[in-house]
């Protein structure tokens, strides 16, 4: 009898366990290449936040042009000398910032007066890029931002040209906004839009995306972004990721380290 | 078993029992991912792979399914092939699973695997059901691939990315129409296939669920009021 209790909890227990094997074999043996995946369309997202990318080429290959740097959050310094080495020999050259937030040994856990951009747990050390000219002086800087949207947090790199103030592009690879409003941050109009602003104004983080469109002729043109609509609060967690992570306990004093260098 | 059995559940899906104009199923994805052809075309080997796939094995154990949980077994079934056609997807064409997002997970509530699963795999043959479900989804694929390549050429003068009708804003003659890049768009071209097709085989036609009363006018109100 098909219909007798042994048989529907046989049938159903046989056909959860096939589908889950089926299922789960498929998952991990095809995982290694989704993760090549994933890591190749961050490293792309990083050079179109560069302005350099360019889809004819190897992804890997134009990615070795950039030079990996580090920075020390808790001072706002470049972890430069020992320290660096020290650094790289602990992580195997193979540093994931976004991993270390999720260990107690390598974040700090911020106080929420600190975290504006309600990003938890700030890592210590962050990984960011530079793209030199061909005189070795600084073009661009590619900083990874993120913060907190409405469903959840917004991954991206921002990248700002060698006057530390000026905007050069954001590209977000992962948040979890909604299709067709929040997930608007990912319209390449949109984004469009970054290119050319100005971070600081009289020290300040002056930068930010206001609620409608930036009316023409405004005096602080420089310093808005025209809102999402239908998204005021991704627009308003895309202005406190960029109040967070340039203020001092971002990269401000990494600028003026850089500015240096430069 | 005859060999035009095969066929016809082959061949019939396409046009006369299409699942999309015929049965007006599936018309949520066929919104959603058209605007692409490229995308379309993922889509449309996700489908009817899942599609076949499911009335296969779904008709395989047709025989030892109990009746009360017949439907769980069906969805625990088809949801696996679509969680493995997805993994495939993000290993092999990430950029495009990207684009598709949460409409490959969606296959699983698609109303035409569903419908082929309960309607025909549990009756019919393992092998004849297979060839339901390529059907259904092939019906499927026909009128996506239509939607979308009228979408992305009249919408942004391209077909899976290759310029076709040069932009005015690339410094073309061709004024792109927004309106076809905007899901609404697919409603007013699948309702013009569905007239289309109807009015070359009025067999689909459905009958009107019932009849027009005659227009009344005023003259006969009062007439009828006098008379009570």
């Amino acid at each position: 009898m098909n219909d007798s209790i042994i048989k529907t909890l046989g049938v159903a227990f046989t056909i959860c366990l096939i589908c889950s094997f089926v299922v789960s074999s498929t998952a991990v043996s095809l995982r290694d290449m989704q993760n090549e995946n994933k890591a190749n369309d961050k490293r792309m997202k990083i050079l179109q936040a560069a302005g350099i990318f360019d889809s004819n080429k190897d992804i890997k290959e134009q990615f070795e042009t950039l030079e990996p740097k580090y920075i020390d959050f808790n001072s706002g310094k470049l972890l430069t000398g020992s320290l660096l080495d020290e650094f790289l020999a602990q992580h195997k050259g193979d540093y994931d910032q976004i991993a270390a937030t999720r260990n107690s040994n390598y974040s700090k856990s911020l106080s929420t007066a600190e975290d504006i951009a309600i990003i938890k747990n700030r890592e210590n050390v962050g990984k960011f890029y530079l793209l030199r000219n061909e005189d070795n002086s600084i073009n661009k800087v590619i900083l990874p931002v993120r913060g907190y949207g409405l469903w959840g947090t917004l991954f991206g790199y921002i990248s700002i040209e060698n006057d530390f103030n000026t905007v050069a592009g954001l590209e977000f690879y992962e948040h979890k906004e909604t299709p067709g409003l929040g997930a608007e941050v990912d319209n390449p109009k949109w984004k469009s839009l970054w290119p050319g602003k100005q971070l600081y104004k009289n020290n300040e983080v002056a930068l930010e995306v206001i609620k409608g469109k930036v009316p023409e002729g405004d005096m602080n043109l420089a310093y808005k972004v025209d809102g999402l609509s239908g998204a005021t609060i991704t627009s308003r967690g895309v202005t406190n990721m960029i109040k967070y992570w340039f203020s001092d306990s971002g990269y401000a004093n990494l600028f003026s380290e850089l500015d240096y260098e430069s | 078993m005859s060999l035009s059995r095969y066929k016809e559940a082959l061949y019939k899906p396409l046009i006369d029992e299409n699942p999309i104009t015929l049965q007006i199923l599936g018309i949520c994805s066929a919104l959603a991912v058209t605007n692409n052809l490229t995308v379309t075309l993922v889509m449309c080997v996700a489908l009817t792979s899942v599609c076949s796939f499911s009335n296969l094995f779904i008709s395989l154990i047709r025989n030892h399914i109990p009746s009360s949980i017949r439907i769980i077994v069906q969805m625990t079934i088809i949801a696996s092939l679509v969680i493995v056609v997805d993994e495939l997807l993000k290993a092999y064409d990430y950029e495009t699973s990207k684009k598709l997002s949460v409409f490959v997970g969606l296959i699983i509530t698609n109303c035409i695997v569903m419908g082929r699963a309960e309607a025909f795999a549990m009756k019919e043959k393992p092998l004849l059901s297979f060839f339901d479900g390529l059907g259904n989804g092939l019906g499927y694929s026909v009128i996506l691939i239509g939607v979308a390549a009228i979408r992305e050429l009249f919408g942004a003068g391209t077909l899976m990315g290759y310029e076709l009708l040069p932009l005015v804003s690339n410094g073309g003659w061709y004024m792109a129409n927004n309106l076809l890049l905007l899901p609404p768009s697919s409603f007013i071209i699948i309702g013009l296939f569905i007239w289309a097709i109807r009015s070359y085989k009025p067999a689909q036609v459905e009958e009107d669920d019932f009849a027009l009363s005659k227009h009344s006018t005023n003259e006969d109100l009062t007439k009828r009021e006098l008379n009570v």
